[in-house]
């Protein structure tokens, strides 16, 4: 058996999306990657001391800091002329990269530094107990946006990051899915033989936020690829270069898969709203397979 | 050699002479002289430094963390609401056992907004681990950012060090300066080499999560290491004396103490009015003096008990509050005589230079004045009571 980069032995739950994306992201990223973490989810089930998951170079300061702290690590690197064949990789859950670590990420891509940012976009925050983020998505059931007589959930809609990534005329910027593994490996190696700084949004299901049994991780991940709602596409310097074709599934489907949008079932006109964010994808980003049907 | 320089150019000198493979920082006034110059040096390859210029406090904080976790000797500089943005980043720097060096020019914080000097954004941070070392003139401001890197990278101790001058006096203020020579501070500074690093070659987790088995350890050594700097300071200052013939005790000074009835005991660049109106008064045959505090963190309360073991009568000048308590300076020193057998009779409490409001030799006469009185619990010095509106008595 290979050994991992990312080692078994961590403490994070069953069916953790965010656990298996860091492992494939590390084996793809290699041995010479230097890793910057916010707090949240993977730094606390990773490591915990006197363990770390990490067989490469880690550190972990704060929540929002992460990519000023890859910064300084590029910086340092480039001072002990060590920058060439080394990767660095900073990273972070949703809301510290929406929220929280907005400001810091967009200083890094700003200054033009060699890093790939990865976002591990598990739409709310799971650390603390899944509130809501800026990446939750429309009318989901979290504990700061609940379901109630007068609520259907989350009222606001996913933070446009890649988009704000692009507007940073960064060279990279990608989505994945650990409903498509290899997919994501691609892109890291792919990220990661491009000079400057790279972002990529990786969609990792949580079976404890998003109420589902903890096998389906990936089914869950391969849905709200296949529905529209979570499109998987490639920018190369602002140029869109490449999507995942999808024969659009209904968004029910990947609805009814999950708790948190459990409350949605008798609302037809909630689906209804949830599948014109899934059209408004398919068109945008042309996502609809030729010769197949929905 | 002497030159006649601005203090923020002395310091920035003082730093290059360090040799900091990355700088970064983010402008507030008083602090942008300093990082201007600093970033001049490296347009012009007078200083090979990797200088990132960041978006924000808390990102310039972020980026020195980084390259010092890289094995890489850093430095920022800042002020005021700078320092308090970038507070959650300082305690997070000495946890990591960081021995980063900044430079903070003591400033007032918001609100009301004042971009003048008093001491309460480094008081403030006085819990954080780092240690904290107060200027009174541009010459120690040199020496102590020199000795700062080679006590903090010292491998028993191994925390930052904070730098504090006082902003636009000492900052924008123009002294003649006796400049080290590159040689003099290669000798005494050797190149950095951190105990633990981010290494590819050797990979390690930094910043781990440290649960209640774990974390009360961390801070109990970072306590015990503020001890041993009590220790290893003087000896470094002695060495520095050594290799350019300029001498600091580095954690007190008195000035006149020997003989004094009457001491003022002040931190930062007001020891300089104190010690000119010392000399007057001793002109006039009064027994005063001063006891100048440079090295706040850690405190150094067995070297001032000892100090002023047979003064009766002592007043503390804080130029920060704990609003709703007893002045920051004047508590530690009632905490540090408490249940000694010889100690003064009267401790009183001086509150004064809030803002940037001048504290006047006048200011300091009256201080001396008010420690022929009844003790002073928390008195405001040159307090203007016809700008209150409500009657406070």
């Amino acid at each position: 058996m290979n050994k991992h980069l990312y080692a078994p032995g961590h403490t994070a739950c069953a069916g953790c999306g965010q656990s298996l994306a860091v492992r494939l992201v590390m084996d793809a990223a290699g041995k010479n990657t230097i890793v910057a973490n916010n707090t949240g989810c993977l730094e606390v089930f990773s490591t915990k001391y006197p363990e770390s998951a990490f067989e490469v170079p880690f550190v972990h300061s704060l929540f929002e800091n992460a990519p000023a702290v890859a910064s300084g690590v590029e910086a340092a690197l480039i001072h002990l002329g060590k920058k060439e064949g080394t990767n660095i990789i900073a990273e972070a859950g949703d809301g510290g990269t929406a929220d929280i670590g907005l400001q810091s990420l967009s200083g890094m891509w700003e200054r033009g530094h060699d890093i790939l940012y990865i976002c591990y976009d598990n739409e709310a925050y799971m650390n603390t107990g899944i509130q809501r983020s800026g990446l939750t998505p429309h009318l989901a059931n979290t504990t700061t946006s609940p379901k109630g007589q007068r609520s259907s959930g989350n009222l606001r809609f996913k933070k446009p990051i890649p988009e704000i990534a692009n507007a940073h005329g960064i060279p990279y910027v990608a989505t994945a899915s650990i409903g498509f593994p290899q997919d994501i490996q691609r892109k890291v190696k792919k990220a990661l033989s491009i000079k400057g700084p790279k972002y990529m949004q990786i969609h990792v299901p949580c079976p404890l936020g998003w109420q589902f049994a903890p096998q389906a991780s990936v089914d869950v991940g391969k849905l709200a690829v296949e529905t529209g709602l979570y499109p998987l596409f490639e920018y190369e310097n602002g140029q869109l270069t490449g999507v995942r074709k999808i024969p659009p599934k209904p968004v029910e489907e990947y609805l009814k898969a999950q708790g948190r949008f459990k409350h949605l079932l008798n609302n037809p006109e909630g689906i209804a709203e949830l599948q014109a964010v899934a059209d408004r994808n398919i068109a945008k980003y042309g996502l609809k397979a030729e010769n197949t049907s929905a | 050699m002497k030159e006649f320089l601005e203090g923020s150019m002395a310091v920035a000198k003082a730093v290059a002479l360090c040799k900091p493979g990355v700088v970064s920082a983010y402008p507030i006034t008083p602090q942008t002289h300093i990082v201007e110059e600093l970033a001049q040096m490296v347009a012009d390859g007078h200083l090979n430094s990797q200088f990132v210029n960041v978006e924000s406090e808390h990102s310039a904080a972020s980026v020195v963390l980084g390259a010092q976790a890289t094995g890489v000797r850093s430095y920022t500089a800042t002020s005021s609401q700078g320092l308090f943005l970038m507070a959650e980043v300082v305690f997070n720097i000495a946890g990591m056992r960081l021995p980063i060096v900044m430079t903070d020019a003591n400033r007032a914080i918001s609100a009301p907004i004042n971009i003048w000097n008093d001491q309460q954004d480094t008081i403030s941070l006085r819990d954080s681990g780092w240690v904290q070392l107060y200027m009174e003139d541009l010459q120690e401001t040199v020496d102590f950012h020199i000795m700062a890197y080679r006590l903090g990278e010292d491998r028993s101790i191994m925390l930052p060090v904070m730098v504090c001058m006082d902003g636009f006096i000492l900052t924008h203020g123009i002294e003649t300066v006796d400049m080290p020579s590159q040689e003099q501070v290669d000798k005494f500074l050797p190149p950095y080499k951190a105990l633990y690093k981010l290494d590819v070659e050797d990979p390690m987790t930094l910043g781990p999560l440290a649960d209640p088995d774990y974390y009360m350890e961390t801070r109990y050594a970072i306590h015990a290491t503020h001890k041993k700097v009590l220790d290893l300071l003087p000896k470094i200052t002695a060495e520095y004396a050594k290799a350019t013939g300029r001498q600091y005790n580095g954690l007190i000074e008195g000035y006149q103490i020997k003989d004094a009835e009457r001491v003022i005991v002040a931190m930062g660049s007001v020891c300089g009015t104190v010690k000119d109106v010392v000399d007057e008064l001793r002109a006039k045959g009064k027994k005063v003096g001063l006891l100048k505090i440079t090295c706040f963190r850690p405190f150094p309360a067995e070297q001032i008990c000892d100090a002023l073991k047979n003064t009766a009568r002592v007043g503390i000048l804080d130029k920060s509050v704990s609003l709703g308590s007893y002045a920051p300076l004047a508590a530690e020193m009632k905490a540090a005589f408490f249940g000694k057998k010889k100690k003064p009779e009267i401790i009183s409490s001086f509150v004064a230079g809030l803002g940037g409001r001048d504290i006047t030799k006048e200011s300091v006469k009256e201080m001396f004045s008010m420690l022929t009185q009844k003790e002073k619990a928390c008195e405001y010095i040159d307090l203007k009571p016809e700008l209150l509106k409500e009657n406070y008595e």
